[in-house]
């Protein structure tokens, strides 16, 4: 029973954090909108108006979009009929024993095994697999990753954790895109006059902040969720071991994902990136599975 | 003045106990939706395994005709789960009705083209994911049992329990070894 109890507390926990996330991201938008109307245009009414109302827009489109931006990012397609029948089976099974409905589920083309579920909330989530995590993992290991990801859903760390990539990590994701066509765009063309500097310096400015947005994601979501979505996740399942060689298989097999970022790495099941352990976004496999296998 | 304190604690102490009796009460009736909206999902599986049951036997019959006894054996637990009311009734008509499919799965060992024949394989397949449904939805109505149980026998919350008449619920029991809950701790 004090899983069930931390259920709870963790999803009243999330919700309030998602509605503070909102507001701060809403307030510091205002702020910046705010001073860059006054300086570039020395209008403070308009300030005012602009402020207000863009970052509203801001804040309903991210809230609202915030699940598709993610998934195509991500490079998801919903799962075809019949496509993976044992995978809705098993999905539909552990929504039932969550007492959550069921989420839509999505495909990841890519061989490294892994997952992510995202969602603003229990009724319109969505979970992801990779058709590397499908064809290495035994029914039970399976089960064990979608128990873990369905626990995300149930206690709404999906949601903080969408919100949070989607609105703070807007400017990692901005600057990856940018940095992306930069790579693929090459030279060619030439600049512009003060609009192309203008644009260079913005730019800039978005390029020198993306990695402090993506850290703050990751101050935003506690490391503490994975070690509770595996417990909770052992529990709908009744057997942490499946979980555990699941981990241990991922742990072995690698668990980087192509379409991965530094901005969506917080979401996945284990850490889909290459970086520092001190720094990253997920506790280490070996104590995720020492963990599992001492309940 | 003083009477004016002991006025206002009264009321302090009176405005508490209601509050918490609102709180408490709307727990627990949460708590009771959960149980009902848990036994119509197994309710939602136990159907489809309903329907799922003449297929199959209609399946193995067309390779097995001589294993009649098995057949009426199916037949029978099937009406029985139909006739059921109550949830002890109903767990007891479930447990036999999924002895009497294993058995039938059991014959159908010894005919090697019942065996591979493809619709049979997909009724098989199809079958064993309701199963585990069942047994999932049976483990959430039984965690939201626990929760429900628990509360209208621990203090504060069984007064409120009492007063307004919350009777404990009965869990889906089933026969054999049931997979044992873990424990977790933080």
């Amino acid at each position: 029973m004090v899983a069930m109890a931390n259920f709870f507390d963790s999803a009243a926990e999330n919700r309030r954090n998602s509605y503070l996330l909102m507001l701060a991201v809403f307030i510091i938008a205002f702020a910046a909108l705010y001073g860059f109307s006054l300086i570039f245009f020395g209008n403070s009414v308009l300030g005012l108006a602009l402020g207000i109302v863009l970052s509203a827009i801001y804040v309903a489109v991210a809230y609202y979009a915030s699940s598709s931006i993610v998934l195509s990012l991500c490079g998801a397609r919903e799962a075809g009929k019949g496509e993976f029948p044992y995978l809705v089976n098993v999905v539909e099974g552990l929504s039932l024993a969550a007492g959550v409905p069921t989420p839509k589920i999505y495909i990841v083309d890519d061989p490294a095994p892994n997952a992510f579920a995202v969602g603003t909330s229990a009724d319109k989530s969505s979970v992801a697999f990779t058709t590397g995590l499908l064809s290495s993992l035994s029914r039970a290991e399976l089960e064990g990753v979608a128990a873990h990801e369905i626990s995300h859903i149930k206690n709404l760390d999906s949601r903080m954790a969408t919100l949070a990539v989607v609105m703070v990590g807007f400017v990692a994701i901005l600057s990856e895109i940018g940095l992306r066509s930069m790579f693929w765009g090459g030279r060619g063309g030439s600049t512009r006059g003060r609009g192309g500097g203008l644009f260079a310096l913005v730019g800039l400015l978005i390029i020198v902040l993306a990695p402090f947005a993506a850290q703050l994601v990751r101050l935003a979501l506690s490391r503490q969720r994975e070690y509770l979505a595996d417990a909770t996740g052992a529990q709908l399942t009744r057997y942490p071991e499946g979980l555990a060689s699941a981990l241990e298989k991922i742990g072995k097999l690698g668990s980087k994902v192509q379409r991965a970022s530094d901005a969506t790495a917080p979401l996945y099941f284990a850490s889909p990136i290459s970086g520092l352990q001190l720094l990253s976004t997920h506790p280490p496999i070996e104590e995720r599975v020492k963990r599992l296998r001492s309940m | 003045m003083a009477f004016e304190m002991v006025a206002l604690a009264f009321l302090g102490a009176l405005a508490f106990v209601v509050v918490f009796f609102l709180l408490a009460y709307n727990s627990l009736v949460g708590k009771r939706m959960q149980i009902d909206n848990a036994w119509s999902q197994i309710d939602v599986q136990l159907k489809k395994r309903y329907d799922l049951v003449p297929n199959l036997i209609e399946t193995v019959k067309g390779y097995a005709k001589h294993e009649k006894s098995v057949f009426e054996n199916v037949t029978k637990a099937r009406a029985a789960v139909m006739g059921a009311a109550g949830v002890a009734e109903k767990a007891k008509a479930e447990n036999a009705l999924s002895k009497t499919l294993k058995s039938i799965l059991a014959v159908a060992e010894n005919y090697p083209q019942l065996r591979a024949s493809e619709n049979f394989k997909m009724l098989q397949e199809e079958l064993s994911g309701i199963e585990n449904k069942i047994a999932y939805a049976r483990q959430f109505y039984n965690d939201s049992v626990m929760s429900y149980n628990t509360s209208i026998q621990t203090v504060p919350t069984n007064i409120v329990a009492g007063i307004f008449g919350f009777a404990p619920r009965e869990f889906f029991k089933t026969e054999g070894a049931e997979r044992e809950n873990v424990k977790v701790s933080f």
